[in-house]
């Protein structure tokens, strides 16, 4: 947040103003503030009914904010109509013209832009070559695969050279293994054209591997607004930190001891930096561990630090291993172990001590 | 197979027969006495002959009739397409005060009887001073089929994914370019529909067209009526088997060039 603040004003391409839109009685985005800089993809992510498809059509015109301003490139727009901005969409059912073949549908927002008959049929075949389907002009939309309806949809968004672009759940309609391949190739042409890009997804993983920076939404309201990496390993709340891939939670009693915030974990002192467990947390708080911050190690090893336990179970992933102990004080722990030598080394039932990277912990 | 399965399929048999049956032996029967030859209606008839058809095709009310019917039919047809299709978009799309009230105000003639509407109708014209012409028997028409239209449209229209107007605003489409753009083509073989089938509607009614119309604007079924109180003979069951023709290749070319099949079933695109 500190970066973008610091950044010029006239880098910032979206500037959302503590909007606020109900319905009925619920805050479905409520007093949201965010600053998207060129170029940049950020994504909105959240559990369904979070708030951020409302947040998209607020931004798409679809919707009128309460109260608030939202800005792009600097200009309030909430007095212009959908079709006033110059804002480009994908949606999740692609919405392709269906009396319409595809170079049709790429021309659309062209001719409606009074663009001049060669220049929409150079533009078309120029968009149509971007998302790999040139040849694909002729067609009707129900012709196609999803995945090339998807990259249809995508070209006809882009082809009209849009300020931004807002993408809602696009692949979530995609099977998996061309879902992956299809977040490669978007990544791809959003940084060829370096367009400014609001993705908006509820897949975690998603959006942890295309974003520059990720919105978490709950509850109408933006959680924390980071890069993948800090939303990762510096969850700003506890909502947050259990949302984002797998977590230990444990409870525990917090008292600070100089720079060093001491927390009693049933019979376990762990000391963290004040900065990793914030001064407003209750004196009751979580500690938050996740699994690739913990490591099994010999009982009575030197680099113990969170107890002993047991292996419960193994669950083999491929490229790593977890490790389910019960802890002798009534934890249940997932540890993480990369490659596979782990399963040998710790069948289920095996004794073992917890090695926990304190750098790593969150407590809230 | 169940035993009640092993009931239950051919009760079902048995009933789609006898269905088929009232519905179409009636025509049937009709088609037939067309045939006959004596100058009285005669079921099963005793001897054959084609010279009914021949007096139903020269006979100058029914030549008259049907220039009639095929006039009011293709005024009536025509304003409703355009007026079911208006209001059924402006139901579907827009709120605004009095949208209740105009869905139940264009779905009335429905309910009300046709005997009503024509007696009404009447009365208005002879209040007003309209002459009994062709303006007031397209309109008694027009009232009759425009529900008819209007949910065809309706229906269309419900089947329209909504995401394609949001898909066009982003574009840069106002309002009107997308009704004209995405919308109506869209809706087009429901517009088709509500058409053809207000066409047919129009043409074969008969009880509100009794009231409105005068010897000189009879459609063909009042020219039929005022004929069957002077004559028995098989003329009116030629003429019938004619129209039932007809309609059915009327219907036939209708299929070829605009899909029934699409006008009648739902597409989901949700």
């Amino acid at each position: 947040m500190s970066e973008s603040a610091a950044a010029p004003v006239n880098d910032i391409a979206l500037s959302i103003e503590k909007v606020v839109r109900t319905f009925g009685t619920a805050r479905a985005v409520d007093n949201v503030s965010l600053e998207v800089r060129r170029g940049e993809f950020v994504t909105l992510l959240g559990p369904s009914g979070c708030g951020k498809t409302t947040l998209l059509n607020l931004i798409a015109g679809f919707l009128t904010p309460e109260s608030g301003e939202i800005f792009v490139d600097g200009a309030p727009i909430s007095g212009l109509s959908a079709f006033e901005r110059n804002i480009g969409v994908v949606f999740q059912n692609y919405a392709l013209f269906p009396h319409m073949s595809v170079a049709e549908n790429v021309a659309f927002g062209l001719k409606m832009r009074k663009v001049t008959r060669p220049e929409i049929a150079r533009r078309v075949q120029e968009a149509l070559e971007m998302v790999r389907l040139p040849q694909m002009g002729e067609r009707r939309p129900r012709q196609l695969s999803g995945g090339q309806q998807q990259r249809i949809a995508l070209a006809r968004a882009l082809v009209i050279r849009p300020q931004l672009i807002l993408l809602d759940e696009p692949f979530s309609a995609i099977d998996k293994n061309l879902r992956a391949e299809m977040q490669v190739e978007l990544k791809t042409i959003q940084r060829q054209v370096g367009i400014t890009t609001i993705f908006i997804t509820h897949d975690q993983s998603e959006a942890l591997s295309m974003s520059d920076r990720i919105a978490v939404m709950a509850q109408g309201q933006v959680q924390q607004f980071s890069e993948p990496i800090d939303l990762y390993r510096r969850p700003a709340n506890s909502f947050v930190a259990s949302f984002i891939g797998e977590i230990n939670r444990l409870a525990c009693t917090r008292r600070i001891e100089g720079d060093r915030a001491v927390l009693e974990c049933g019979p376990v002192q762990v000391r963290v930096p004040t900065a990793q467990a914030p001064a407003g947390a209750a004196t009751e708080s979580m500690l938050y561990l996740r699994p690739e911050a913990l490591r099994a190690v010999p009982a009575g090893s030197a680099e113990a630090n969170l107890g002993t336990g047991q292996v419960q179970a193994q669950v083999y992933q491929g490229t790593h291993v977890d490790l389910i102990v019960q802890a002798d004080n009534g934890w249940l722990l997932r540890l993480r172990e990369p490659g596979f030598a782990a399963l040998d080394r710790w069948p289920v039932g095996a004794r073992l001590a917890i090695h926990a990277d304190l750098a790593e912990a969150c407590v809230y | 197979m169940t035993m009640a399965d092993r009931i239950a399929k051919p009760a079902f048999i048995a009933l789609v027969a006898v269905a088929l049956a009232f519905v179409t032996l009636p025509s049937v029967v009709v088609v037939i006495v067309a045939f006959g030859e004596k100058s009285i209606m005669m079921f099963p008839p005793d001897a054959w002959s084609l010279r009914w058809f021949e007096r139903a095709l020269t006979y100058p009310d029914f030549r008259k009739g049907m220039v009639n019917g095929l006039y009011v039919s293709a005024w009536a047809s025509l304003l409703s397409v355009a007026v079911g299709t208006l209001a059924a978009y402006a139901i579907d799309r827009f709120a605004f005060k009095g949208r209740a009230l105009l869905e139940a105000i264009l779905l009335s003639p429905l309910v009300i009887p046709h005997f009503t509407l024509g007696v009404g109708l009447l009365l208005l014209a002879s209040t007003f001073g309209l002459a009994r012409g062709y303006s007031v028997v397209v309109l008694c028409h027009l009232i009759l089929v425009v529900p008819f239209v209007m949910r065809s449209v309706y229906v269309s229209l419900k089947n329209i994914d909504p995401m394609l107007e949001r898909a066009a605003a982003s574009l840069g489409a106002p309002p009107l370019t997308v009704f004209l753009r995405i919308h109506l083509p869209l809706l087009a073989p429901g517009l088709a529909g509500g058409w053809l089938f207000a066409f047919i509607l129009s043409f074969n009614e008969f009880t509100a067209t009794l009231f409105v119309t005068n010897n000189t604007t009879q459609t063909l079924p009042v020219a039929m009526y005022n004929y069957v109180r002077e004559y028995a003979d098989p003329t009116m069951a030629a003429l019938s088997a004619l129209l039932i023709l007809a309609t059915a290749l009327f219907l036939i070319i209708a299929n070829r060039f605009l899909g029934l099949d699409r006008i009648l079933s739902i597409e989901s695109h949700r």
